[in-house]
This record gives C-alpha cells, sequence and structure tokens, in this order.
C-alpha cells in the first residue's frame, strides 16, 4: 500500500469507488464543516477538500482536512500551486502526513483574476505535474527533492485532475499520460455532461492503456437549475453543457428541476459504470452535500463497504 | 523591445505640483518606439502639463528634453544638457524604469553642486513586440534559461497565465487562456506549431522543475563579461 487509505485500499480491490466534495467555510465555522460532513458520511468513500476554490479565501485544506478525520471520514486534501511554492509544498505535505492525510490532490489552481483577491501576487513554481512527480519523490524516495532525506514516514495516495473538455482536445489524454509518467496514483475528471465527448476521451485512454496505469473516477455535478446550468456552462473553465441537458431541465418546470437534475445525474452514473476504463465517481455536488445521500442510494450504490 | 504606458496626467501633475521648473526628458528608443516616452510624447506632455496650471494660475516653467537612450551614460553627458538638469527642480522622466533609475544615478554622480530629483511619468509594464497597429504584446519574462528550442519558439514562462512548463491547464478553451478571451492559451499554440514542425514529441516527456535562480528569484541580477571589462 502507498498510504493505507480506505480509498487506495477499496481502488486496490477493484470496487467502484465514489468521492465526494466539501469546500470549506469563508473563515472559522466549523460547525458548517461538522454539518456537511456529517451529510456526506457514509455515503461516499472519500472527501476531496478543496483548497481555495476559485481563488476565494476559505479555511485551509489540510486543517479542514484534519476536522474531517476527527468526524470519522476520509478526506483527499487538495493542494494548489497557485499560492505556495516547492518548500511550501513539501512543509504542508509534512503536517498533513502527521496529522494523518493519506490522499491529495495535485492540482495548479483557478487564477488568482477569478476570486476576491485578484490583487495577489500568485506562486507557479511548479506546475501540478512536477507536484505529482514532488510527493511521489518524497514518497518512494523518502527523499525532498533537494535529495536530503525525509525524517519519520511520507505516505500519500496521489491524485490529479484531468479535463477531457478542455482544449486542444487531441492532447488532453497525451497530458494524462504526462501525469501518470509523473506518478499519478489516481484520476478525477472535471464535470462531464457532454458524454459523447468523455467516450471519445475514455476510448484514447483505453487503447493507450492508461486506465491500467491509474484509476479514473468521471468527475460529476448535479444540475440544481436552469439558471445554474448556464452559469456553468458560461463560467467555469472548461465545462460543456449539452442543450439537450438544458432542455430537460427547463421542461422538468420549477417544481420539479431539482428532481430532473438529480434524475440525470442517476442516469449519467448508470451510464458511466458501462465506460470501460474508469473505477469510480467523483461526485461534486456543491452546495448540496444534503443531496448526495439520496443520488447515490438512487444510483444503487449504497451502501458503502469500508475496509 | 521594453513597453511602457503613460502614467495617467493627474497623476503626473500632482507629482510634480510642487515644483517651478520642471524638465520633461525624453527617451528616443525603446519608449519612443512605443509612443510612450519619445520626443514628441515629451514635448506633448510639457505643453499639457504648462496648460494645466496655466489655468490655475499657477507659473510653472516646464521644458522639454530628449536623450537617445537614458540607460546609457554616454548619452547624456553633454554639457549645455547637464547644466539645464541642474537649473530644473525636478526632472519628469518619460523613460522606462531602468532610465528612470540611470538617469537619476548618473545625474547625481556628475552633478556635485546639488542633488537631481528625477521622476517617473511612465509605467513600465513589459518587454514584448509591436503585434499590429497600437497593440503590444508581452514576450519575454528574462527568467535567465530559455526554454524556447523546447517549446516552438512560444515562451510558456512568459505567454502561459500561470507559467506552465507541462500545459496546457484545464482552462484552454477554442485556443484562449481561461483569464481572458483575447489572450492566447500559450499552450495550444505550443502544440500547434510542434504539431507543424512534426515534433510534438518534444513536450510528451514531464518538463523538471525549473531552477528560478537565474530569475529575479535569484535577487538582483548582475552581468559582468571580463572579456568586455576594461
Amino acid at each position: 500500500m502507498k498510504s493505507g487509505s480506505n480509498l487506495e485500499g477499496l481502488l486496490e480491490k477493484g470496487e467502484f469507488v465514489i468521492t465526494g466534495e466539501l469546500g470549506p467555510p469563508k473563515g472559522t465555522d466549523v460547525e458548517v464543516v461538522k454539518k456537511k460532513a456529517a451529510m456526506l458520511k457514509g455515503n461516499v468513500d472519500a472527501v476531496n477538500i478543496t483548497d481555495n476554490q476559485t481563488a476565494i479565501v476559505r479555511m485551509s485544506s489540510i486543517a479542514t482536512s484534519k476536522i474531517l478525520i476527527d468526524e470519522g471520514l476520509e478526506p483527499t486534501m487538495q493542494m494548489v500551486a497557485r499560492d505556495r511554492n516547492r518548500l511550501a509544498i513539501m512543509s504542508d505535505l509534512f503536517g498533513a502526513s502527521a496529522l494523518g492525510i493519506k490522499n491529495m490532490l495535485c492540482l495548479s489552481g483557478d487564477h488568482q483574476s477569478f476570486g476576491n483577491h485578484p490583487e495577489a501576487k500568485n506562486v507557479f513554481d511548479i506546475d501540478s505535474i512536477q507536484m505529482i512527480h514532488m510527493v511521489k519523490t518524497m514518497r518512494d524516495e523518502h527523499k525532498v527533492i533537494c535529495g536530503d532525506e525525509i525524517e519519520g514516514d511520507f505516505k500519500m495516495f496521489i491524485g490529479a485532475a484531468s479535463n477531457p473538455f478542455a482544449d486542444p482536445f487531441q492532447y488532453r489524454v497525451h497530458r494524462l499520460a504526462k501525469k501518470i509518467e509523473a506518478g499519478v496514483d489516481f484520476i478525477q475528471t472535471q464535470c462531464i455532461y457532454d458524454m459523447k465527448r468523455f467516450k471519445e476521451f475514455m476510448k484514447q485512454v483505453v487503447d493507450m492503456g492508461l486506465h491500467e496505469k491509474c484509476k479514473i473516477l468521471a468527475g460529476i455535478t448535479p444540475l440544481k437549475s436552469v439558471g445554474m446550468a448556464r452559469y456553468m456552462a458560461a463560467n467555469v473553465s472548461g465545462i460543456i453543457i449539452p442543450e439537450e441537458i438544458i432542455d430537460r431541465l427547463k421542461g422538468a418546470g420549477k417544481e420539479k428541476v431539482a428532481s430532473e437534475g438529480i434524475k440525470i445525474t442517476c442516469e449519467q452514473i448508470q451510464e458511466l459504470r458501462e465506460i470501460e476504463g474508469l473505477s469510480g465517481i467523483h461526485l461534486m455536488a456543491i452546495e448540496w452535500e444534503h443531496k448526495v445521500q439520496e443520488i447515490v442510494e438512487a444510483a444503487g450504490l449504497l451502501p458503502r463497504s469500508v475496509l | 523591445m521594453i513597453i511602457a504606458d503613460r502614467k495617467p496626467f493627474e497623476e503626473i501633475k500632482e507629482s510634480v505640483k510642487d515644483y517651478n521648473k520642471i524638465m520633461v526628458l525624453g527617451c528616443e528608443t525603446c519608449v519612443a518606439i512605443c509612443q510612450a516616452g519619445g520626443e514628441k510624447e515629451a514635448e506633448i506632455l510639457a505643453s499639457e502639463l504648462k496648460l494645466a496650471f496655466g489655468n490655475e494660475g499657477k507659473k510653472v516653467e516646464v521644458n522639454d528634453e530628449i536623450v537617445i537612450r537614458q540607460c546609457d551614460d554616454e548619452f547624456m553627458s553633454d554639457t549645455a544638457f547637464l547644466e539645464k538638469v541642474k537649473e530644473a527642480d525636478v526632472v519628469l522622466s518619460i523613460a522606462c524604469g531602468v532610465g528612470v533609475q540611470h538617469s537619476c544615478n548618473y545625474f547625481n554622480r556628475i552633478i556635485t553642486e546639488k542633488p537631481i530629483r528625477v521622476i517617473p511619468g511612465l509605467n513600465t509594464t513589459f518587454m514584448g513586440a509591436n503585434i499590429d497597429v497600437g497593440l503590444w504584446e508581452e514576450r519575454c519574462l528574462g527568467c535567465g534559461d530559455c526554454v524556447l528550442e523546447r517549446t516552438g519558439g512560444i515562451c510558456p514562462i512568459t505567454r502561459c497565465a500561470k507559467s506552465l512548463l507541462n500545459g496546457p491547464c484545464g482552462g484552454s478553451s477554442n485556443g484562449k487562456c481561461e483569464i481572458n478571451k483575447d489572450t492566447d492559451c500559450a499552450w495550444h499554440l505550443i502544440i500547434e506549431r510542434l504539431e507543424a514542425l512534426g515534433e510534438l514529441e518534444r513536450i510528451k516527456p514531464v518538463e523538471k522543475y525549473k531552477d528560478w535562480r537565474p530569475s529575479h528569484s535569484g535577487g538582483p541580477r548582475r552581468m559582468v563579461r571580463e572579456d568586455l571589462r576594461l
């Protein structure tokens, strides 16, 4: 075992996993974290804790991850290259590991111009692929990247993101291959709505045998409203929402739009389970944590097994 | 070429309001080409200041001067010119930041009678090229360790908003960067160029951590060429 995490164990066993996501509060309110954690507990195998997502200042992903551990859930700590140089990342990883964090996600990070401090100076000392390589070096060679030995154990299950919907499309699979070469253990994709393009992407993945070199989890975000769908398509980088999905939400009417969104999500999960090369689902129910149980249950993915 | 942009007039006016004799000093190299700080711009700025202070009933003497390069001693050594610098209460330099600092340092080294005050009239923006009429774009950050050989002649350090060495990120859409639809995705350009050259294999290996020491991260930079030293 590379990390001894529940997520790693389930994936190694060949289980179809489901991971959730939790956005930390814009402040110190621990109760917000605990409330969301309670809604996710038992319904997902691990929970991504975002790291100042969309460049908006929030409680740190390390601290929030530790709160999750105390609440009996397994976190996947996200870490972005935007805010930390290599010293800070390695130092925070030691701290994270010491606090019992076993999974992480290496990301470049949304540019600060999207967030609430666009005046900030960014870092980008290393990129997400170099971050993967760095964590792997720390774990497998027991050294920081300058070559100095690490005191004590360092174990981590290394994740990263992949966006099959960004451009240039034909290069996306090669970028995934680079993440594998750098040493990634698992991948979570951007939210999938354009199933046709995703299937094309997965075909390339399978043809290149990449699914045998790392575990791939398909990203899903349930749509709560027509407005949310339109907002995401227009404002979130690399998201394509086909018109037929928007038409279905519109057709459901205001009263039933949320349940139609959940229905679509469940259908997507069923469709994804049929695709070769996928090892699970990454369910990003943004500010909709209370619906996670309903979705996972309706998708036939309960109860979750724990190792 | 160094690109610069004139500061807002009100900011310039505010910065010189306490002085009676102002010398607007243009620079005839980079900033003249990007039409921010050349001879013509020095004349215009001097006229604008005269007019603005005149309208307020303030008696101010504003002159304009031009040198070939404010970043080089030899173009500022003319005795008559230095005499005028000495007479001014303030030199409003419309060179780049290098020119402002270098002329200030030079004047204070050569003129011993009084300290010389030099202030900037431009914001130095970037090292770039003239892409079209009235359009300039950044092309080099001066990182000190050029990677262009591996990236099809397109700089990811400068032209990718995240300086990714293993791009493109997930925000690349239709060839544009996620931060601004007017900005090309550098990695999209790199992939297209390498594909056309039949060299896409070049970016398949993982590009290792960059050594930022030759960049500004290593501290203010200094270059010594022993073969040129006297």
